[in-house]
């Protein structure tokens, strides 16, 4: 039981409960005015694009997945991502530690490039041709015969080495530099055994796309090297002029595949190189770009493509907004039936709820580059619930009160006195769950996990400082503390035996 | 609606009772039969995986007057293998749905697409998700549905009771596991949409069950000391005068969970909406329930082992058991049970 103590302190302050939320909304306003924030900022589910995310494979190797060389391959991609000149591009790394997934977003449709260009590891390797055959299966045996300094097992592997399968040309880029490998070319139509690397991508200084018109006008990718890269391509060149053919033929190695095998006509000490790989205009000036900015430092796993089209994008808006609209009526609905008059502090109170979390969107969006997506949407919506669901904790305790007899003046105390607790550890648990869901998960459940806790937030501080203040002021209005039919606070509705009027003098006389 | 209002005044002065706490045997078997249906459904059937669980590709095509024979066709001339699923989404859309695909696979499926019902390639929406993805995600979904767990269970035994905190976990398993059981019985999709509603049925579950489990606190502070009741009584007593308050907030919380299944099934046909909302709506329905019917007879029952309530049932029936709630007012309807009044002599007799 609250002591009257308290009641008469928790409502002398009503005024000054309402001033601090006008002044927290003029604040929000005045935040997004400053920031030229004029709309939301909208997910791609939304507005179409592409968004791919890439998962660290887990390798043993060299290439352990470190938070560093997490950092690095953001930077790389981000780098590779920019290049395509497309505005409002992101890449982000989401999750904690060494757990993390990369996320690239790229509104508009130039997703497709964005996919092939993101996931390439992008690691160029040099190697010497040792043989070559035909791409099928079992052609290495009687087509080539075992190479002298190649180790059986390789012998073995090559002529088992099937490149028309398609799983066999993914382009994993886990060759290791060091080790005499096969590989297939890009096509799928020839396989090689190639030596050990003797150039590597990290030598090169620069990369740019060019026509060749020599060749008949191709694409070809021109490749500069760095000091020891130009000394040790001089040497690989020199070395191998002079061999016979096949293995006067140095492959250009990309994540594991042979772009193109040149054969060698003289030592180029220049430390210039070309390579030329029936590209086409695009292909050719997205793989300079990927050489340009380096390998990643990681192998990656492409965990989801979602690419969206405008139309679907802004279908799924209209349909969000559809349905956010749609709730808010039936519960604004529900509760001027049940409630009557005083459903209204209902509707006012998810009406500032909805403001003040219009004004936060608004201003996240600047601050922090939070976009709404579909997701998100859904979990605003489902707050809708949670909030109103306050309210009708708060007015039944306010009944209850009346029941046990207490004035309306006196049950709005009490009985805020009492709901508080419920809504405070109700609204906490609702609070947990978002902040846990928002840790654990990635991609579209983060985005309802934000603004699920976000509104819950709101939720709690539009019951403190503008529902509970709002009844405190109501119940002084005769209509509410006579108790008149309408007013959802009726002796009827509520219950009591005597007119809360009664009950209200009664108290006085007490008082 | 009014009648509602009587209702709740007559449930809060105990006039009206419905013996919820006294019965729970009624409700356990009720829950266990679906708790047993549900696993039986999920060993036996399974859950209806989408793509983004198991791998796979899905195409969406949106022009209208296209069929899905015409689709299948031509989705199969490219000559891809495996699983080939062709639906028809709401008016003028077709889905097509494929195992794991490479790149060059993928972009034949496109380009067959966009040369047969000649649509731009930007229009076709795709989603490709790796073989390993879903493992992944369903490793995070797992590690934050048991970290949710924990972290309520001492949440809720610090603001509350230990037990109070188990009774309420225990109705939350309970909710998931029907939920999904019912998943698992019709065969809807699964989705990450679908996780996230089964992990924030978790919190609505429980946002009922703390409005219950706080009233029953309160009713039941001082019973040890006036020994007019026993805890079952009051918990009982609790749970009647809350139930106004539960219907209302799960009335609330299922209308714009409602309307996004509405609009999400109805406009868009499929994808998160629908999905998320499905999941809720359901789960909602049982969280009610369970707030009601499961957590707290289940509390009541842990409770009433302790010493403390054993001596307090004693002394309440020694007190002949006829000990009103709420005043001296009379049952106005016995036959809506045997009422609170009458518990204590059942108990007495045991």
């Amino acid at each position: 039981m609250s002591t009257p103590n308290k009641t008469v302190k928790s409502s002398g302050r009503p005024g000054r409960a309402l001033a601090i939320l006008a002044l927290i909304l003029v604040g929000l306003s005045a935040t997004a005015l400053l920031q030229g924030a004029t709309s939301v900022r909208l997910g791609l589910d939304l507005r179409g694009g592409t968004s791919v995310t890439l998962q660290p494979r887990a390798s043993n190797d060299a290439n352990k997945v470190t938070s560093e060389a997490i950092d690095q391959a953001v930077s790389i991609i981000r780098q590779r991502v920019n290049s395509l000149g497309v505005a409002e591009s992101e890449v982000t790394a989401q999750g904690s530690g060494t757990n993390r997934q990369i996320v690239i977003s790229v509104p508009g449709d130039s997703g497709r490039r964005v996919v092939d260009l993101v996931g390439q590891t992008a690691e160029l390797r040099f190697r010497q041709v040792l043989a070559t055959a035909i791409g099928t299966a079992g052609t290495g045996t009687d087509a080539a015969t075992p190479v002298a300094g190649v180790a059986a097992d390789i012998n073995a592997k090559f002529a088992a080495l099937d490149c028309t399968n398609v799983a066999n040309l993914q382009g994993t880029g886990a060759d290791a530099p060091s080790e005499t490998i096969v590989a297939c070319d890009r096509t799928g139509a020839s396989k090689f055994i190639l030596a050990p690397a003797e150039v590597l991508g990290t030598q090169v200084s620069k990369a740019a796309a060019g026509i060749d018109t020599q060749a008949g006008n191709v694409w070809t990718v021109s490749l500069t090297f760095n000091g020891d890269g130009t000394k040790a391509f001089a040497a690989l060149t020199n070395r191998v002029t002079s061999l016979a053919s096949p293995q006067n033929q140095v492959a250009i190695v990309l994540d594991g595949l042979v772009v193109s095998a040149p054969s060698i006509n003289e030592a180029i000490p220049s430390g210039n190189a070309q390579i030329t790989g029936n590209f086409s205009q695009v292909e050719a000036q997205d793989l300079a770009n990927v050489l340009k900015y380096g390998a990643l430092p990681l192998a990656f796993d492409r965990g989801e493509v979602q690419q969206v089209s405008p139309t679907l994008g802004s279908d799924q808006l209209e349909a969000g907004l559809l349905a956010g609209a749609l709730g808010m009526l039936l519960v604004f609905i529900f509760s001027v039936i049940y409630y009557r008059v005083l459903g209204f502090v209902t509707v006012a109170s998810l009406l500032v709820a909805a403001g003040m979390l219009y004004l936060t969107f608004l201003v996240l969006g600047e601050a922090i580059g939070f976009t709404l997506t579909l997701a998100g949407i859904a979990g605003a919506i489902v707050a809708i619930g949670v909030t109103a669901d306050s309210f009708i904790v708060y007015f039944e305790r306010i009944r209850d009160e009346a029941r046990e007899g207490r004035s309306l003046r006196s049950a709005v105390e009490s009985g805020w006195v009492r709901a508080r607790h419920t809504i405070i550890v109700a609204d906490m648990i609702s609070i947990l769950a978002a902040v846990l869901l928002y840790f654990f998960a990635v991609g579209s459940v983060r985005g309802f996990a934000f603004t699920l806790g976000l509104t819950t937030l709101i939720d709690l501080l539009v019951v403190f400082i503008f529902t509970k203040p709002l009844m405190t002021l109501l119940a002084k209005i005769e209509f509410f503390s006579s108790g008149h039919p309408l007013s959802g606070l009726s002796a009827k509705s509520v219950g009591t035996k005597s007119p809360m009027t009664r009950a209200a003098a009664t108290e006085n006389v007490e008082g | 609606m009014a009648q509602l209002s009587g209702l709740g005044n007559r449930l809060y002065s105990g006039e009206t009772s419905f013996n919820i706490i006294g019965n729970r045997k009624r409700w356990y078997s009720i829950s266990a039969v679906f708790v047993l249906i549900s696993i039986g459904a999920l060993a036996i059937q399974g859950l209806h995986l989408g793509i983004e669980f198991k791998g796979g590709s899905s195409y969406t095509v949106n022009k209208a007057g296209i069929s899905v024979e015409e689709a299948r066709a031509a989705v199969e001339e490219t000559g891809i293998a495996g699983e080939l699923i062709v639906q028809k989404i709401g008016d003028s859309k077709i889905r097509i749905q494929t195992g794991t695909l490479t790149s060059a696979e993928s972009t034949a499926v496109e380009n067959a697409l966009v040369a047969k019902f000649s649509v731009a390639i930007e229009d076709i929406d795709t989603q490709i998700v790796g073989p390993s993805w879903g493992k992944e995600i369903t490793k995070k979904a797992l590690y934050g549905l048991i970290a949710f767990l924990l972290a309520v269970m001492l949440f809720l035994a610090m603001t509350f009771e230990p037990k109070m905190a188990i009774a309420a976990i225990v109705a939350v398993v309970h909710d998931v596991l029907i939920t999904v059981g019912i998943y698992a019985v019709v065969g809807f999709d699964v989705t990450p949409a679908t996780v996230i509603g089964f992990l924030t049925i978790l919190g609505y579950s429980l946002y009922d069950t703390v409005i219950v489990f706080d009233k029953v606190r309160e009713n039941t502070k001082s019973i040890a000391a006036s020994g007019k009741s026993t805890y079952s009584d009051a918990a009982n007593l609790a749970v009647n005068q809350t139930i106004v308050r539960s219907a209302n907030t799960s009335i609330i919380a299922l209308l714009p969970v409602g309307s996004i299944l509405f609009v999400g099934a109805g406009l868009l046909g499929a994808g998160t909406l629908k999905d998320l909302s499905l999941a809720l709506f359901i789960g909602l329905a049982v969280g009610t329930y369970s707030s009601i019917f499961i957590a707290p007879p289940f509390l009541a029952a842990l409770r009433e082992k302790e010493p403390a309530m054993i001596a307090l049932a004693k002394r309440v029936a020694a007190r002949g058991g006829a000990a009103p709630v709420a005043g001296e007012v009379r049952a106005v309807r016995p036959s809506t049970g045997r009422g609170p009044r009458n518990q204590p002599k059942r108990k007495g007799r045991k």
